[in-house]
């Protein structure tokens, strides 16, 4: 964040008492949300009540040592990020601050107090190309030109929303190609507005856009269940909660690594540190699916850990979805991972707790419904104000205590968002992974997705997915049974129903995220895997019904090598060799 | 500095008193009572005129007459290479008879967060000697793994056992001795009992000469508890990134801890949250495991044992459930598994390390370490599943293969768990135990391990399995 260069000091305070991240002043003249500068070091802080003369401030920083009659400085100015190029490749905590130009200031591997630095770096020069002319009329979030951000990412220069008034344009007085920083002029309009390659928001407003529309293109993630069960919608909302252990975060790493979206922010809200070291380590080593680029060259991330300042934490989702906007306002697909919503959500509670507010429900604070739902509503697929389309697509992972989705974060992100994928403690002990558990998750979007797969994979997409969830379901009914009297009591069909069903679980529910052909399973595997499994299930009950006995059925050699199609890289042969040899050697038994 | 006798109320731990100059949040304070004892606390709150102490002795003695002193400057822990060897209280004062200590340092218990840019992500494997462990949920430098158990299991046994064996068996080969690992251990609110066992092992396998001891006690005053893991975590990030020791931290009982807080909370009338536990605790709590880790450029690594008591063995209780979220895994003790005369005895089902899959395999363990490991997880689950049903139907309406399972099943616990407190295994002998037991199995229903894996590590008959006959 950068206010300290950008805006003057105004009214200043003096601290009056200090609780942990909580701190009031006297005399400040701010209004709400304003950004302030706290004590003799300067920590960041935002204005979050005022009553009389009073003011309670949230500190982004540790408070240890602040005491009474130390100063507070009003910048007059909201929480906002810095927008421009070099967000993508970068690493930020809660409040933008870019961890590695920290590492570098402090000189230490600890983050100090009161060292601030821009989200963007101000003195790296891009090389600007003009996308319109001199004389042309251009409106606000107008696009004037391009840089090469990353290998992956043209970032485009727009004419900043509040440029320009609403219905009005205004013409492009000059505008040059050549190499600047994000500081400099590039376009001069006629209304005296100077475009500059950075712009600020506040991070707690949404940027404009002219209207949400319906999205109907999938979010392809390369993951099997995910896909092919519970797909989530470009510019859709899922929820992933689950206990501690059962996969929430290698769910969301899965997601930024594969997931086709142009764009991944990737909010660290509250976890470990070393999980983002992980993430720091190992995205620039990863290629991008789609383009084999390094994937950071789409990625921004945020890693606000468990253990950085609670208000930083309650900030940093606002940072990601404001980030997340920008991109969208450029026209791009953008995915937003936030790990963890109940962090999030915790980090309001203890505010709200610091502040002696009412609580609500488990001691949440009241208007934790609307932050939530708030938040949700940001993502969506847009038509933007510069007339092109973009999406953000908001994935939020939630934490519930003992992994208990009656509590207050789940059920009220449950009544936001259109796809569930709830994972599974027992799953996971058995180590199923992916643990999402098939028959509480759902997804809203299926209907509205089907075309897409129809046209891009294949026509009866649809039908061979019911066919799954029948299976599935049906074994769920059987394995009730199975617990009281043991598979053997089974008539012969439903043993077989199970056998078929084991498949869908081992062989197409489960994916292994280390292996490196498994890790990312394309929607046309994904399908052939399906059929190849219809195809066993086909012909086992032809030779059912042909009278050959269960047992000789379920011990062909060929079916167990349908566990072994997600390792396959060359899966089109395998699966076409494979259904053959199955269908060979179920027929030969008749 | 000024002295106060402007003490205008005494409740529970905490103290409140008038001031004149402005008093920093968290400085330290001292309060002198009228019998001349010296008791020491911490600002909790501190506003123009008035702030709030916590006294980390208890408040009994202290009436309005005492005198307060603020030193000015938050706590500090005074750190140096010879407090190796040294016995200290929970504030961290030599109780051991020992000279006094001379510090190199002073240095703010209050940790900054490390900078995840600045982490090195932890892979080096660790080598416990604990077949459970080692095999199921392997520990790496820099993780912090809770063992989760319930009062009255043998942890402190399995905890004296990994600070005893864990060793990193690259190094030594390397002819490195592991000279520079450090054990500290942060006993809070355990009874002087468990305290002298840990002793008594200490001295007796000559490892106190290479540890800091901390003790809380349960008669301890319980306000010092939360400074203690503070402490603890402190001389731990000094030795290891200022003097390059692989420390391992043990903190026991972390239960005992999170009582505390309630307390002070409870004291201050603050909003509670779950059952009484104050709503930062996830913070709190955070702030400590947190200073796991290993930083780039930095020889040391800070690995963290934490043990907690679940109250009730339910691992939903605020404790474990917020530990959990932020610890890289967790160890459980299981009583069923304890009553059985199993030693260790850890259940590796809901077990888990998170930063297993980084620390294992070619070049680390064993090639075919992930895989084994996988197979024997789905094994032992499966056997574990039958058990309920044999109960109800019988071994004999059940298949050759599920009866296969329920032996592989009770062949884990009593070959691969069962091991002694007092057995070391390699890694190497773990897994020669693992494939044993997986050869119990048909090779068809190894679907998790790679084919390459089992042409070599697959007992076709049993005279292979030497492991085990040698271990009967």
């Amino acid at each position: 964040m950068s206010k300290a260069e950008s805006t003057e000091t105004t009214d200043n305070g003096v601290i009056q008492s200090v609780s942990g991240p909580v701190v009031s002043a006297r005399d400040l003249n701010a209004r709400m949300n304003d950004v302030v500068y706290v004590g003799d070091e300067g920590l960041m802080g935002e204005v979050i009540e005022i009553e009389g003369n009073i003011t309670t401030i949230q500190v982004y920083e540790e408070t240890s040592g602040v005491g009474p009659g130390e100063p507070v400085e009003n910048t007059g100015e909201p929480l906002s990020v810095d927008l421009g190029p070099g967000m993508l490749d970068a690493i930020y905590d809660g409040v933008q601050r870019p961890l590695d130009v920290l590492e570098g200031k402090m000189d230490s591997p600890y983050l100090d107090r009161g060292v601030d630095a821009p989200g963007i770096d101000l003195d790296e020069k891009w090389e600007f190309e003009p996308t319109v002319e001199e004389g042309d009329e251009v409106a606000r979030g107008d696009v004037v030109g391009v840089v090469e951000e990353t290998v992956t990412i043209d970032h485009k220069v727009m004419v900043p929303p509040d440029a320009v008034e609403e219905d009005e344009t205004a013409e492009v007085v000059a505008i040059e190609a050549g190499s600047f920083d994000v500081t400099e002029t590039v376009a001069e309009l006629s209304n005296g507005v100077e475009v500059t390659m950075r712009q600020e928001w506040p991070v707690r407003e949404a940027r404009p856009t002219v209207e949400k529309q319906t999205p109907r293109q999938p979010l392809v993630s390369g993951q099997r269940i995910l896909d092919g069960l519970f797909p989530i919608a470009k510019g859709g909302t899922a929820a992933i909660p689950g206990p501690f252990g059962s996969g929430k975060t290698v769910t969301q790493h899965q997601l930024a690594k594969y997931a086709d979206a142009d764009i991944i922010v990737y909010v660290g809200c509250g976890e470990r540190g070393n999980e983002m070291t992980e993430v720091i380590e190992d995205f620039p080593e990863l290629e991008d699916p789609a383009n084999g680029n390094p994937l950071m060259a789409r990625t921004s991330l945020i890693a606000n850990t468990s253990n950085m300042p609670v208000a930083a934490r309650e900030s940093c989702i606002y940072t990601g979805i404001t980030i997340a906007e920008y991109y969208r306002d450029m026209g791009y697909d953008v995915a937003l991972m936030a790990d963890s919503t109940s962090r999030w959500a915790e980090a309001m509670r203890e505010i709200s707790s610091r502040l002696e507010e009412m609580p609500g429900e488990e001691g949440y604070p009241a208007y934790l419904a609307a932050r939530l739902a708030q938040f949700y509503e940001r993502a969506g697929y847009f038509e933007n104000i510069n007339g092109t389309e973009g999406s953000v697509s908001a994935i939020g992972a939630v934490s519930p205590p003992g992994g208990d989705f009656s509590e207050p974060v789940t059920q009220n992100t449950l009544r936001i968002v259109k796809t569930f994928w709830a994972l599974d403690a027992d799953l996971a002990e058995r180590r199923h992974f992916p643990s999402i558990n098939w028959n509480e998750s759902y997804s809203l979007y299926k209907d509205q997705l089907d075309p897409w797969f129809q046209e891009e994979v294949a026509e009866d997409w649809p039908d061979k997915r019911q066919w799954a969830v029948d299976v599935l379901d049906e074994e769920t009914e059987l394995q009730e049974i199975v617990q009281l009297v043991g598979k053997d009591a089974l008539p012969e069909d439903q043993q077989l129903t199970l056998e078929v069903a084991r498949y869908l679980r081992e062989a197409y529910l489960q994916q292994n995220a280390f292996h490196p052909v498994d890790t990312y399973c394309p929607p046309e595997k994904t399908y052939l895997m399906l059929t190849t499994i219809e195809t066993f299930n086909d012909e086992a009950f032809a030779a059912l019904e042909a009278g050959v006995p269960i047992e000789e059925i379920i011990d062909v050699e060929s079916a167990p090598k349908i566990n072994r199609i997600g390792v396959q890289e060359d899966y089109e042969e395998y699966i076409e060799d494979l259904k053959a040899e199955i269908t060979k050697e179920l027929r030969s038994l008749y | 500095m000024k002295e106060y006798q402007t003490i205008t109320e005494i409740s529970g731990p905490l103290v409140y008193a008038e001031v004149d100059e402005a008093i920093g949040y968290d400085e330290i304070v001292e309060i002198e009572t009228a019998q001349g004892d010296t008791l020491r606390g911490q600002v909790l709150e501190s506003s123009e005129g008035l702030v709030a102490i916590q006294v980390f002795e208890g408040t009994s003695g202290i009436d309005q007459n005492a005198s307060v002193r603020f030193l000015g400057e938050t706590m500090k822990m005074p750190v140096t290479e010879d407090l190796l060897g040294r016995v200290l209280d929970g504030s961290g004062r030599p109780i051991d008879g020992g000279p006094e200590i001379v510090p190199e340092e002073r240095q703010d218990i209050v940790g900054a967060a490390i900078n995840p840019y600045s982490r090195e992500y932890p892979e080096e494997f660790i080598e416990t000697g604990v077949s459970a462990i080692d095999g199921m949920n392997t520990l790496v430098r820099g993780q912090k793994l809770p063992i989760f158990s319930s009062s009255g299991q043998p942890h402190s046994e399995l905890a004296m056992q990994i600070a005893r064996q864990a060793s990193v068996p690259e190094e030594e080969e390397d002819g490195e001795d592991g000279s520079e690992f450090a054990v500290i251990f942060g006993a809070m609110g355990i009874t002087q009992e468990e305290a002298n066992e840990f002793m008594q092992d200490f001295e007796r396998t000559g490892a106190l000469e290479r540890s800091v001891v901390f003790m809380n006690l349960a008669d301890d005053p319980a306000v010092e508890r939360t400074v203690t893991p503070r402490m603890v975590l402190t001389t731990a990030e000094y030795l290891a990134f200022e003097k390059d020791y692989h420390v391992l931290v043990i903190l026991t009982d972390m239960t005992n801890y999170c009582e505390a807080l309630r307390e002070i909370g409870a004291a201050r009338e603050e909003v509670p949250g779950r059952r009484g536990y104050p709503g930062y605790m996830y913070t709190d709590l955070a702030q400590l495991y947190e200073r796991a880790g290993r930083i780039e450029g930095r020889e040391g690594s800070v690995t963290q044992i934490p043990i907690l008591t679940m109250p009730g063995d339910d691992d939903t209780h605020p404790i474990p459930d917020l530990t959990g979220y932020i610890t890289e895994g967790q160890i459980y003790v299981d009583p069923d598994l304890n009553s059985q005369g199993l030693q260790p005895p850890i259940n590796v089902l809901p077990s888990l390390s998170r930063l297993m899959d980084d620390g294992i395999g070619e070049g680390l363990t064993r090639e075919d370490h992930a895989d084994a490991k996988d197979q024997m997880f789905a094994a032992y689950a499966e056997g574990e599943d039958l058990r309920d049903l044999v109960n109800i139907v019988g071994r004999e309406a059940l298949s050759e293969l599920d009866n296969k399972y329920l032996d592989f099943a009770d062949a884990f616990e009593s070959e691969f768990v069962d091991q002694g407190f007092d057995q070391n295994r390699t890694i190497e002998e773990t897994l020669e135990i693992g494939w044993d037991l997986l050869s119990m199995l048909p090779k068809d229903a190894l679907n998790r391990v790679d084919e390459e894996f089992i042409e070599e590590y697959y007992r076709e008959d049993d005279s292979e399995r030497e492991i085990v006959e040698a271990a009967d």
